[in-house]
């Protein structure tokens, strides 16, 4: 009896959040999927039906091509980058040395700037005239120069120094965690078997850092597909599209150019890249917690 | 000690007296001010908020006791105030009167769509299509009705350069552009970038090349494009693609990292010797401390000689716009003579009107207003005067691919799938 009431209680005062939820974020997915299956794409509505011919034009345009292949460069990039950087500092953290904490603030410190103002600094610092090239000119180091995110094949890294600077003491924070709740006995196990420095990191730490690596990645993968502030204030969509993401195509297209079918198209399509990423996750995860 | 303390202390009673007094008016005149007028526009900083003002002021005189609504949003080319106001006008909210580019982007997003009250009777009644130049109310008019007031025009086609670097090279402003080369051969063998870009936004390189069209094209050519008469494919535009992509070997290579501003600051800094910009970059060079025919000279575009592209701000009547009759008020005094000239010197633009009193107005300035009643006027593509929105961002997407791959036939074929998919051409 208790019981029941219990529930019936707990499903009242969940009741406004389903409902705000199911209305502002699943029922504006639909809204926006109907829109994108629809004529749109002057600033009269126009809803009739046009199936997928959306998808169909999207995927021939030439600007959304080049976003497609820079937002798997750029993931790609930015993944390895974060996840080699954040271990390579999380194991010399760990290694007790002084000032730790001083260094382990300084690092996670560009995660608490907002990518706007982490692009709008990299955005002079990588500029060809200021900045880095400056230093290295300065330096002696003048052949080192280089035209960064003005040059159309190279820019994408321009970038993704930038996001790793700004993300990568977030991966050591938490592979730090990770490398301290690994037990000592199982290093000096190792050690007493006879294990290297480099074999102990390689066949002990790193696997058992995994679950961890797979958190890092899910939660670095979803920014990086959907990464738009960054980009906008340090090179927009830069020198033949050599930086542009779908999320700066879908904004113009939709608030400039007044393309809304177009617009909506591109935002379901990143939300499905987002999907497959994220879904198994929560299918692996949930089960886990099941079998614990 | 204690005299400093005494005088300290009168000044702060008198302080509050005056605040106290101040508020006692200030409270009457809010209960008894029914009247308002909301006015909606991306002027928010430097002279263009200083000449907005500068019309309030005029519109206070003539009618005391309303209260007028400063609804602005900020923006460079007002891009995010465009999207506020959308979503103002599709929700049924319009402000009292909002400022717009003159032509398509008035045209097709406001008037085809029925969301405009036509000012035809207003344009009778004033007697603005004599103050007006003709083609300029073509640009606000949707078959034969206008439907908006032009406050000011600023001219696209405005070749800038540093004066002291072509006076020290012996070299005169080219007229056309085969001119051009030649003089940035010359700059170029001195080591000097002859012509800076800076086109980080997009626009600033289509920019470029709409003056280059309009040089390859002719007004009627040029004109035709819009309309569907004039092919993307054909030969003027190829020509005009062509020279565009050898003028690019003319330009600093790092043109994606800067916007139009620091294009111009590139002069100021004898970093290069020339810019093709709207003439709001002379706005620019005066906040800079630098003077026409000193320090900068101008001349038109190369091969725009008798071109005048224009780009003009108006502001227009939103049918459910709640004060009407206010709003009304503001369009006369944004169209008369009195208006007009308290806006622009400020704003460092000519009016509209082609009878304002050339004394108001720097070297530049008057030479453009000249021009502007002698020219043929031509719609500007990059600022919404020429084409629908949604071409003029596929235009600037082309032409983003093209500086780098400058490759002739895939924009050609681009731009004219472009045409076809806005509906101006067949």
């Amino acid at each position: 009896m208790r019981i029941r009431r219990d529930r019936a209680l707990s499903a009242l005062i969940l009741l406004p959040s389903v409902v705000a939820v199911g209305v502002f974020v699943y029922g504006f997915i639909g809204w926006t999927a109907y829109v994108a299956m629809s004529n749109w794409n002057s600033f009269v509505p126009d809803l009739s039906f046009s199936g997928l011919r959306n998808f169909a034009d999207l995927f021939q345009t030439p600007r959304f091509q080049i976003d497609m292949r820079n937002t798997l460069v750029f993931t790609l990039a930015f993944l390895a980058g974060c996840l080699g950087i954040g271990l390579l500092l999380a194991v010399l953290l760990d290694r007790q040395i002084r000032g730790e904490a001083f260094f382990r603030n300084a690092f996670l410190f560009p995660m608490s700037i907002s990518f706007i103002v982490g692009g709008t600094v990299w955005q002079w610092l990588l500029n060809p005239s200021t900045g880095v090239n400056l230093l290295l000119e300065s330096a002696g180091l003048g052949a080192l120069k280089s035209p960064w995110y003005t040059e159309p094949r190279i820019a994408i890294y321009a970038v993704v120094i930038a996001a790793l600077w700004q993300m990568s003491g977030f991966t050591m924070a938490m592979y730090l965690a990770g490398l301290r709740g690994i037990s000592d006995e199982l290093r000096e196990a190792a050690r007493v078997d006879g294990a290297s420095d480099l074999q102990l990191y390689r066949h002990v730490i790193i696997p058992l850092l995994h679950p961890i690596t797979l958190s890092a990645a899910i939660v670095l993968g979803h920014i990086s597909l959907k990464i738009f502030d960054l980009v906008f204030a340090m090179t927009g969509s830069g020198p033949a599209f050599s930086t542009d993401v779908p999320g700066i195509f879908m904004f113009e297209t939709t608030f400039r150019g007044n393309r809304f079918a177009e617009g909506a198209t591109i935002s379901i399509i990143m939300l499905v890249m987002v999907a497959v990423v994220i879904i198994p996750y929560l299918a692996y995860s949930s089960r886990t917690e099941a079998e614990a | 000690m204690s005299e400093t303390h005494r005088l300290a202390k009168t000044a702060l009673a008198l302080l509050l007296a005056v605040a106290v007094l101040g508020l006692v008016p200030g409270t009457g005149l809010q209960a008894g001010a029914a009247k308002k007028l909301e006015i909606f526009s991306w002027w928010t900083a430097g002279g263009e908020a200083d000449g907005l003002k500068a019309m309030f002021e005029v519109y206070k005189k003539l009618f005391p006791g309303v209260e007028i609504i400063n609804a602005t949003v900020a923006g460079g080319a007002g891009t995010d105030a465009k999207a506020v106001l959308k979503t103002r006008m599709l929700g049924g909210n319009p402000p009292d009167s909002f400022q717009v580019h003159g032509g398509a982007e008035l045209v097709d997003t406001w008037v085809k769509t029925g969301f405009m009250e036509s000012l035809a009777p207003l344009y009778k009644s004033e007697g603005w299509l004599n103050a007006f130049p003709k083609d300029l109310v073509d640009i606000v008019s949707h078959q034969g009705e206008q439907y908006s007031v032009p406050v000011n025009v600023h001219r696209g086609n405005v070749l800038w350069f540093n004066k002291k670097i072509f006076d020290d090279n012996k070299l005169k402003a080219p007229a056309t552009w085969d001119e051009f080369f030649k003089v940035a051969e010359t700059l170029k063998g001195k080591g000097v970038t002859p012509l800076s870009l800076g086109d980080k936004n997009k626009w600033e390189a289509a920019h470029l090349f709409e003056d280059i069209l309009a040089a390859a094209l002719g007004a009627e050519g040029y004109r035709g494009l819009w309309t569907g008469k004039t092919s993307w494919e054909g030969d003027g535009v190829k020509r005009a693609l062509d020279t565009f992509a050898r003028i690019l070997n003319y330009v600093n290579r790092d043109h994606a990292a800067f916007v139009w501003d620091q294009a111009a600051q590139m002069l100021i800094d004898r970093k290069a010797a020339m810019n093709v910009m709207g003439d709001w970059a002379a706005g620019y060079f005066t906040a800079k401390g630098w003077k026409p025919n000193v320090d900068y000279g101008f001349a038109p575009a190369p091969g725009t000689a008798g071109l005048f592209v224009v780009v003009t701000d108006t502001f227009g009547l939103p049918k459910k716009a709640p004060n009407r009759e206010q709003a009304l008020a503001w369009l006369k005094v944004a169209g008369s003579k009195a208006g007009q000239e308290a806006f622009n010197p400020l704003k460092g633009s000519i009016c509209g009107r082609t009878d304002c009193d050339p004394k108001k107005f720097d070297v530049y300035l008057q030479s453009s207003a000249v021009d502007f009643t002698k020219n043929a006027l031509l719609p500007s593509e990059v600022h919404g005067s020429a084409a629908p929105e949604g071409f003029a961002t596929l235009f600037n997407d082309i032409l983003n691919l093209f500086v780098t791959n400058k490759d002739v036939k895939a924009a050609q074929r681009a731009l004219q799938k472009a045409c076809v998919d806005n509906k101006m051409c067949k």
